[in-house]
């Protein structure tokens, strides 16, 4: 415990803030602070996609025993940066018909609403913008804000792909959302908070899905197949099924607009890693293996921030290996699988969950 | 930082997609063309409008999720409160299910999962 203040964040802001208000009045200190994080924060959600896009080629890549993007940068690194050139040249269309002011709306509101759900996330001890007491409500309310973007950007197109495509989309959505906050609620009746940091700080002796038996992995199973679904992503990606849909809900969207579409897919696949990790696995708390002290210092000596996106990197592999392993699933397939198996499950092991909490058969 | 911060975050989110739009619109070319207006449809000439009736089966879920996502609300404050209140906050919520539960098996058998 004492080796984790060594790279507790919360220093590094109050250095800043303190530099700062030496030299300026109250207000300038909070500007500057506000276009500081705010920047950050940009610069993250930039950098964040252009990894996430790189790293999703080279797993698909291996996967199909190909190489993947190699010709511009060493190994095909500055590909996605390439790429993004690219659609920043390109010229945005619109079609005849459609909405025209939702049609542009549409892109604003996906990016909003992701942004403001990793606004919350906590990097590590310190390194959180927003700590609200209703962290997880507030996320799950935000991120559901996506939803209707993807289905206003299917209806302004006045293109039948793109129509069909959010159609299905929005009802595989909202389907999904139900499981994915159940199984979360599973892991509150634990931790008795909705606050983020409040969720990590409880599982410095343990990992929830270790703590919670049987029933926390049940409900890590639903999440992730959940989170799988709502971020739109293969075997659940209905909304831009390529064979049969063309590109789904932004068939119609070109240019810069189509790279918004792309870069939130991404983030949100990032946002329901980093929640993953934070209520399953510690977020950015180190590996402790009960008493086995040496271990447990080692392990210390890890920076937390490094902890956090080690863990949000392997659930992404995960959601990774997923698309590129599974088949498609069929519209019915897919409302059957959630009404009437996950649903059901997850209500039953929130039951589970709070019978072993009763019983404090939990750690 | 407050939650009043949201809106920065709200702002950055716009700048972000108003500033790539914009650049977009300074660097891209615009090149009028009748055809390239037209909605996709695989090459074809597009056929009708694509603003039409749809499949109801979709709408029967989404007054399903409605109900559920209601007693989802519910289920946080339960949750939030289950270790204090122990027993009590049980037993209430076996209640609670039991009743959502014959709902969904209500809608089960009036086939409103079916899909058709």
């Amino acid at each position: 415990m004492k080796i984790l203040s060594i790279y507790d964040f919360s220093n590094l802001t109050q250095a800043i803030h303190t530099w700062l208000s030496g030299k300026m009045s109250v207000v300038s200190t909070q500007v500057v602070e506000m276009i500081l994080v705010g920047t950050v924060f940009l610069l993250f959600f930039a950098v964040l996609g252009l990894v996430l896009v790189y790293a999703e080629r080279k797993v698909c890549a291996i996967i199909q025993v190909r190489l993947g993007p190699m010709r511009v940068g060493k190994w095909g690194t500055a590909q996605t940066l390439a790429d993004f050139i690219k659609l920043v040249f390109k010229e945005p269309l619109i079609t005849r018909d459609a909405d025209k002011f939702l049609f542009n709306l549409a892109p604003f509101i996906i990016i909003i609403a992701s942004f403001m759900a990793v606004a919350v996330m906590p990097f590590a001890k310190g390194l959180q913008a927003m700590d609200f007491d209703i962290g997880l409500f507030y996320i799950s309310a935000v991120s559901s804000i996506g939803v209707t973007s993807i289905l206003i950007a299917g209806w302004a197109s006045n293109s039948k792909y793109s129509l069909i495509g959010a159609i299905r989309s929005g009802a595989q959505i909202l389907s999904y959302e139900l499981s994915a906050g159940l199984s979360l609620l599973t892991i509150v009746i634990l931790t008795g908070s909705l606050q983020l940091s409040e969720i990590v700080e409880s599982q410095a002796d343990g990992w929830w899905i270790w703590k919670g038996h049987v029933s926390s992995i049940i409900a890590f199973v639903i999440f992730i197949i959940a989170g799988t679904a709502e971020t739109n992503r293969g075997p659940f990606d209905m909304a831009e099924a390529e064979s049969e849909l063309t590109a789904g809900f932004h068939t119609e969207y070109s240019g810069i607009k189509f790279a918004f579409f792309f870069l939130a897919e991404y983030v949100n696949m990032f946002i329901i890693a980093a929640i993953g990790a934070t209520v399953f696995f510690g977020g950015w708390m180190p590996l402790h293996v009960g008493n086995f002290e040496a271990f447990n210092n080692i392990m210390d000596y890890i920076p937390s921030v490094v902890w956090f996106f080690m863990k949000v990197s392997a659930i992404i592999f995960l959601m990774m290996w997923f698309r590129w392993t599974f088949p498609r699933l069929r519209i019915d397939q897919l409302l059957t699988l959630e009404w009437k198996y996950l649903l059901p499950l997850s209500l039953m092991n929130i039951l589970l969950m709070a019978f072993l909490s009763l019983m404090g058969w939990h750690f | 930082m407050e939650a009043e911060s949201l809106i920065l975050f709200f702002i950055a989110g716009l700048v972000l997609v108003g500033g790539g739009i914009l650049a977009s619109q300074l660097l891209a070319p615009k090149l009028k063309n009748k055809t390239k207006e037209d909605a996709y449809e695989c090459g074809i000439p597009t056929e009708g409008a694509a603003w039409m009736q749809f499949k109801s089966g979709y709408y029967l879920f989404a007054i399903l999720f409605l109900i559920f996502e209601i007693e989802t609300v519910f289920v946080f404050l339960w949750a939030l409160t289950m270790k204090t209140l122990g027993m009590l906050a049980f037993i209430e919520i076996l209640i609670f299910f039991f009743i959502l539960g014959i709902g969904l098996l209500y809608a089960w058998k009036k086939g409103a999962l079916k899909w058709d």
